[in-house]
């Protein structure tokens, strides 16, 4: 595509007996805030750090503006990186860190100055010049990596779990100050977390991943609201999921079949007999002491807890899973040990086809 | 303030306060060990040095600066700028063979690593007598290194390798190139990979990378390094003794043999003092050269 200033285009990578990152494709416009979530393990870092040019595709092209890379060392290619660890140069001080791109395209002494200014500028660092980076926090230091590894004005900006090391606080500042300096500097951000909340602050774009795949690409609250797979709903803030048959199938109405009981969802793509996750977010679980009509999931309560904006509730099914609800009002007349009937609007819960992979955990 | 941050401190807090009182208990038998051991008889030796040489050897204990006077021999200056020669040049290629092989074993996983470093120590569990004998044996005129060559027909007579400068420098650095990789070893391992690859993606080709980062980051073990393999190589005799054959004179036996066979103790200990005089200055030098106070000199 024309327009992406990334583009993977089925690409491989094996370690050894390893299969890492499995037939990625993934095109991002210039501009874009995309974030690659997922689990440890799932790949994303490695999908990074092979368009940084740091680990080579086993197969597949990577274009960066349009041009192929794969055979580029990570010097020739014109993106730049802000590592987790932060890498700063420990025997430089703050000034030679973030000198150190436009020292190596041997730039004019003072124009390097004046860049290395309006840099520590930008990441609010000014004054810091001289310092050696162990005398900087993590904070510090992330700034100034930032500021280093944006100096050689690149258009894409790799982020390889920047704020992983930092106190919650300052990462949820930090993710606020990242977000806007993207959209200042108008450059692309490609972000690789582990943190759904962090994806979901700061990204135009999440790209889930999971065992090498790419499970689903779109906004934040498309995939909140429309995960794709049982990975993405379980991964993707709180969710219910039930397993179980289509029993009855009424336009895109579908009467499902569980082992806690019988619920309606809407849906498409499936026909009666077929396996089927429902996945429900707590926010949506409604209960009272009749259902509407089509549910039949009876729990009881068994723990309630109020964390200050949410009452949160769950409920014990007689086969013993856990549901969660959350609601902001509280309900006065519930006691642990009541029972309740469970429903929803079946247009909120989310259908969902099961995966070769979740038949494959589900018959472990 | 996070839970790491407070319970750091509190480490440090309790570093501190057990580090106050046994501070003297815990410097006390190190510095007894070095006053016994270092200072003493190295301020005897300086003592030494202004008295009297006997008439049969030994010490006449009457203040004299004969010994110094000696010195002014210009002999003497040769045969120094012989021995800074020959430890320079020692040094030089202990760095240039260890860099690499140092830099190749810290990037072998870690358990090829250990091995390399195993194979490198064996030949320093036997003594190093046996070894400068090994070496002798095998450069003699009728060793092994000339029958293979007079077989190939490369030379037509044997070549006397014996006693020659270059055979020297072979001894001294085959026994010297451990000193000079283990240092630089640790402090490439202790080298960050993702410094490289920073330095790679802000533009940077590898040798740029190694001279912007590599080089300066393992510096410590590089200074260290030259220290351990230049300072023995300036003052050792039994690789020069044997190999050199007491035909090339080095400082190193000068003063062995003042202290030996020709007994004149004074002179021995006024050219220790001179050797010692001159590493100090060169030390001095070069820490102030490259700025040792900076890194940290493993």
């Amino acid at each position: 595509m024309a327009d992406s200033i990334v583009s993977l285009q089925h690409v491989e990578k094996w370690y050894g007996e390893n299969h890492v990152v499995k037939d990625m494709n993934l095109e991002i416009p210039e501009g874009e805030f995309i974030t690659l979530l997922g689990p440890s393990g799932c790949g994303k870092t490695t999908t990074l750090r092979m368009i940084a040019g740091f680990e080579d595709a086993t197969s597949g092209i990577i274009m960066v503006q349009g041009e192929r890379v794969e055979e580029k060392e990570p010097y020739q290619r014109d993106v730049n990186t802000v590592f987790q660890n932060y890498s700063l140069f420990p025997h430089m001080t703050v000034f030679d860190n973030v000198a150190y791109g436009p020292m190596i395209r041997k730039a004019p002494k003072d124009q390097i100055k004046k860049r290395v200014e309006e840099m520590l500028g930008l990441v609010q660092m000014s004054g810091y010049e001289k310092r050696k980076p162990d005398a900087l926090s993590g904070g510090q230091k992330q700034r100034v990596a930032i500021a280093r590894a944006l100096i050689n004005n690149p258009r894409v900006l790799l982020l390889d779990e920047p704020l992983g090391a930092l106190d919650l606080k300052l990462r949820k500042q930090m993710q606020l100050e990242l977000k806007h300096l993207q959209k200042k500097l108008g450059i692309t951000f490609i972000y690789v977390t582990h943190d759904q909340e962090e994806a979901m602050t700061m990204s135009d774009r999440i790209a889930v991943m999971h065992g090498g795949n790419l499970l689903q690409v779109e906004s934040p609250a498309e995939i909140y609201n429309h995960p794709n797979t049982r990975f993405v709903a379980d991964f993707i803030g709180e969710s219910n999921i039930f397993f179980g048959k289509v029993v009855r199938v009424d336009g895109d109405m579908l009467s499902v079949e569980t082992a806690q009981g019988r619920m309606l969802t809407k849906g498409s793509g499936f026909a009666q007999g077929d396996e089927i996750f429902v996945s429900i977010r707590p926010e949506h679980l409604q209960f009272a002491d009749t259902a509407s009509e089509g549910f039949e999931l009876p729990g009881r309560v068994f723990d309630q807890v109020f964390i200050g904006t949410l009452h949160k509730t769950t409920f014990r099914t007689a086969g013993g899973k856990e549901i969660k609800a959350s609601r902001i009002d509280a309900d006065p007349g519930l006691e642990d040990g009541l029972e309740r009937k469970l429903f929803w609007d079946p247009g909120q819960s989310v259908a969902i086809h099961p995966t070769p992979e979740d038949k494959q955990e589900a018959g472990k | 303030m996070t839970e790491g941050h407070i319970q750091e401190q509190k480490k440090e807090k309790a570093r501190r306060k057990k580090s106050r009182l046994p501070m003297l208990a815990q410097a006390g038998p190190v510095s007894i060990w070095m006053i016994l051991f270092v200072t003493i008889p190295l301020l005897f030796i300086i003592y030494i040095s202004f008295m009297t040489r006997g008439p049969f050897g030994g010490v006449v204990y009457k203040f004299s600066l004969d010994s110094y006077k000696t010195l002014l021999d210009p002999i003497y200056f040769t045969v120094i700028l012989k021995s800074l020669r020959v430890a320079l040049f020692t040094t030089v290629l202990c760095l240039l063979l260890g860099y690499p092989f140092a830099y190749y074993i810290a990037k072998q996983p870690p358990e090829r690593a250990s091995r390399l470093i195993m194979l490198l120590m064996i030949p320093f569990w036997t003594n190093s007598m046996i070894r400068l004998n090994s070496w002798m044996l095998f450069f003699q005129t009728a060793g092994p290194v000339n029958n293979l060559l007079l077989k190939l027909g490369l030379i037509q007579k044997p070549i006397m390798f014996l006693y020659t400068d270059p055979l020297v420098m072979l001894g001294l650095v085959t026994g010297m190139l451990p000193f000079a990789v283990l240092p630089m070893y640790s402090s490439i391992e202790k080298l960050q990979k993702n410094l490289l690859e920073a330095s790679a993606d802000l533009g940077a080709n590898p040798s740029v990378t190694f001279r912007k980062v590599t080089l300066p980051l393992t510096m410590p073990g590089i200074v260290s390094a030259i220290i351990l393999v230049f300072i023995p190589s300036l003052g050792t005799y039994t690789v020069t003794d044997m190999l050199g054959g007491g035909k090339v004179l080095y400082i190193g036996n000068i003063i062995k043999n003042q202290f030996g066979s020709i007994r004149n103790w004074p002179l021995g200990a006024a050219l220790s003092v001179l050797l010692l005089a001159i590493t100090a200055l060169l030390i001095f030098l070069y820490t102030r050269f490259a700025r040792v106070d900076e890194l940290e000199v493993v």
